[in-house]
């Protein structure tokens, strides 16, 4: 039993500016030694890649002190310093496929892919001045989210590339709308589930100690998994329809705080995937390449062998623990080497120890929109931030685990590393989200400063946390109106609780 | 280049990517560690004082009307602390300082009681002339010292018991 003391929030501007140094530094050093590693020489443009990189991340960080002040300080350094890594290491692809007489320009479309990201992302943080203004648009995310998730099913809008069908072609750019589309989905699921949670959280039948919902209950459940099934069956990709199922079950969880959810839809999940492997060929191809890639026969399947995965590993291997240095390794061997497998090339050429430290940074990135989540006041913040740093940490456990065989290759992009333009874009806006929502959690409360004198009528908002009905006993304080307030607060800013 | 420059660069290179891990990491374990606990039996190892922005503003209410309560702190007999010893928040401690306690659900209250039975702003306890007062701010089930319901700002001795909703606090030395 202890006192808590709360301590001074700092607003942490200056740390974030001190961090931005080592971070584009880390891109703009991986630039120069791709060249060197390659060439022999510095890349001719390093220093107006530099200056330009350092403007941009200089900009936002501008408009963070103008527009969120109080937002997290090591969001944007960790995307910085991510973002560099994988433009340096596209473009040593690029060099790589020169090398080999296969013209190749990714890392100039992708720095512009950058440049405009990091706009929007600034755009964003000006033009949304409260996250709880993204709740008026639940059901219209969740309309624009399906036919996200659907688009690519369109007859002539949609290409399949490498037997998914997760790719629209509008002028000259390909593009996954699911990259937006589990944007909007995070956006839907966290205006439905804070309104619904408690339904979804009342009591059910306790089954060996897991407390189960009602069947009647099961309905928006069920309703995801189907929807995510038949994108693993139409589309044929098992990272798009994982992530969304995930995302939904991941925020059912943070909702009702049910051990249950979790487990049913895990279940459904294995269950609707194994029934899938069994049924259609293109997804029990995938399994095969999964579970025996070394398997001779399936390495040299013309198409859809395991070559590409274990040309992965192989490069895995040859990177080795402090890697191969850049720009002298080989990850150009492997197709889509700059973006589905852009993991295996950063392992081949920083090493073991390198990819680590990415791989924390993605925790650190997941950890502090988790703490944002905690942090924030609403629940409709508390859910948004929740799933948006579930989604980017799941996103790479589907491409790391794929690339390192814990769980069948698919085709999702990683975040801010690998090569495309609408992966760049949603996963700037989440970044941007994230630093809106953490601006208004780390932001001291405003009615300590400036609040009401105590005894004046009016009353400040009741608290309210799930479970703390108790019967009997004398009558109850104000209970919330059922129509739920979006500046609902579920916990205190401040004091002991 | 000589193959020793190349080596030397390739693991600089790393250790650049992990001071920058740590760098971020340490700059986490402010906001992990930076919430001071203190124990409840022990002695309180860090300054034992409300933060100023979380002690609630005087009362238009208060007996002393635009008159700043005293710092209480005369004898030995000064209680040191408030302990819940009841109801949901049991064992949560407050260093008493020389401003008031405000007891509520609200989430500007000192105290912040997650009790279904209490009001948004339910009670202050303050000091004033060496001793320590305990308020009902027009709660809707009130606020009881003992058994008997607090009508008007009424002395709390140590030990005394100050009954809000479910939960009984007590001022301890």
């Amino acid at each position: 039993m202890a006192t808590i003391q709360p301590h001074r929030v700092r607003p942490g501007r200056g740390v974030e500016l001190a961090l931005l140094v080592p971070a584009l530094l880390i891109g703009l050093a991986a630039y120069a030694l791709t060249g060197l590693g390659v060439t022999g020489e510095l890349p001719g443009n390093v220093v107006g890649y530099g200056v330009g990189m350092a403007a941009l991340a200089l900009g936002l960080h501008v408009v963070l002190r103008w527009r969120a002040p109080y937002a997290d300080p090591v969001i944007l350094p960790v995307a910085i310093a991510l973002n560099g890594i994988g433009l340096a290491m596209i473009y040593r692809i690029d060099l790589g496929m020169v090398a080999r007489g296969r013209e190749q320009d990714f890392a100039t479309r992708q720095l512009g892919w950058t440049t405009f990201a990091l706009l929007l992302a600034a755009g964003v943080l000006v033009v949304l001045r409260d996250h709880r203004t993204l709740r008026r648009y639940t059901y219209t995310a969740m309309v624009v989210g399906l036919l996200l998730i659907v688009l690519p099913l369109v007859p002539g809008l949609g290409v399949e590339i490498n037997g998914a069908r997760i790719w629209i072609r509008l002028g000259g750019f390909s593009l996954q709308p699911a990259e937006i589309g589990k944007l909007v989905l995070a956006v839907f699921f966290a205006g439905y589930l804070v309104t619904n949670r408690d339904t979804l959280a009342l009591a059910g039948p306790k089954i060996l100690g897991l407390q189960l919902p009602r069947i009647r209950d099961l309905g928006p459940l069920v309703l995801a998994w189907a929807v995510s099934i038949s994108v693993l069956v139409l589309e044929r990709d098992l990272g798009t329809s994982l992530l969304f199922f995930g995302l939904f079950v991941a925020m059912l969880y943070l909702a009702t705080e049910r051990t249950s959810w979790v487990v049913i839809g895990l279940g459904l999940f294995l269950g609707g995937a194994a029934l899938a492997a069994t049924t259609f060929g293109h997804v029990a191809a995938r399994f095969d390449v999964w579970l025996n890639a070394l398997d001779p026969e399936i390495y040299n399947r013309a198409p859809g062998g395991s070559g590409q995965l274990v040309g992965g590993l192989f490069g895995l291997a040859g990177g080795g623990l402090f890697g191969t240095g850049w720009g002298k390794g080989r990850p150009d061997l492997v197709p889509y080497a700059e973006s589905d497998f852009i993991v295996a090339s950063l392992g081949e050429e920083i090493g073991l120890t390198g990819l680590l430290a990415i791989l924390l940074c993605y925790l650190v990135l997941a950890e502090r929109g988790l703490r944002t989540a905690i942090g924030v006041r609403d629940g409709f913040g508390k859910l948004l931030a929740g799933g948006l740093a579930f989604v980017v940490a799941f996103q790479c456990f589907i491409v790391v685990g794929g690339i390192t065989r814990i769980i069948p290759l698919t085709g999702l992009t990683t975040p801010f590393l690998a090569y495309g333009g609408s992966s760049l874009l949603a996963n700037w806006i989440i970044v941007a989200l994230l630093l809106r929502i953490s601006d208004d959690a780390r932001r001291p409360a405003p009615d300590l400063v400036t609040g009401p004198p105590p005894g004046t009528t009016t009353a400040p908002l009741p608290v309210r946390t799930p479970g703390s009905s108790r019967a009997g006993a004398p009558r109850r304080e104000g209970e919330p109106e059922p129509s739920a307030d979006p500046t609902e607060r579920i916990a205190g800013p401040g004091g002991v609780r | 280049m000589s193959e020793l420059t190349i080596t030397l660069l390739r693991l600089g290179y790393l250790v650049l990517l992990w001071l920058f891990v740590a760098s971020a990491i340490g700059v986490l374990r402010r906001d992990l560690y930076g919430t001071k606990i203190v124990d409840r039996r022990g002695r309180p190892k860090g300054p034992a004082s409300v933060t100023p922005g979380q002690a609630a503003p005087p009362s238009p209410k208060s007996p002393a009307k635009g008159q700043q309560p005293r710092p209480a702190k005369p004898a030995k007999s000064a209680p040191t602390r408030l302990v819940v010893t009841e109801g949901p928040l049991r064992g949560t401690t407050i260093p008493l300082g020389a401003s008031s306690v405000l007891i509520g659900r609200a989430p500007s209250c000192t105290l912040v009681l997650d009790d279904d039975y209490s009001s948004s702003r339910h009670a202050r306890i303050f000091p004033q002339d060496g001793g320590w007062f305990v308020e009902d701010l027009g709660s809707t089930n009130g606020t009881f010292l003992g058994d008997t319901k607090v009508e008007q700002p009424t002395p709390v001795t140590p030990g005394a018991q100050v009954r809000v909703g479910q939960s009984v606090l007590e001022l301890q030395r």
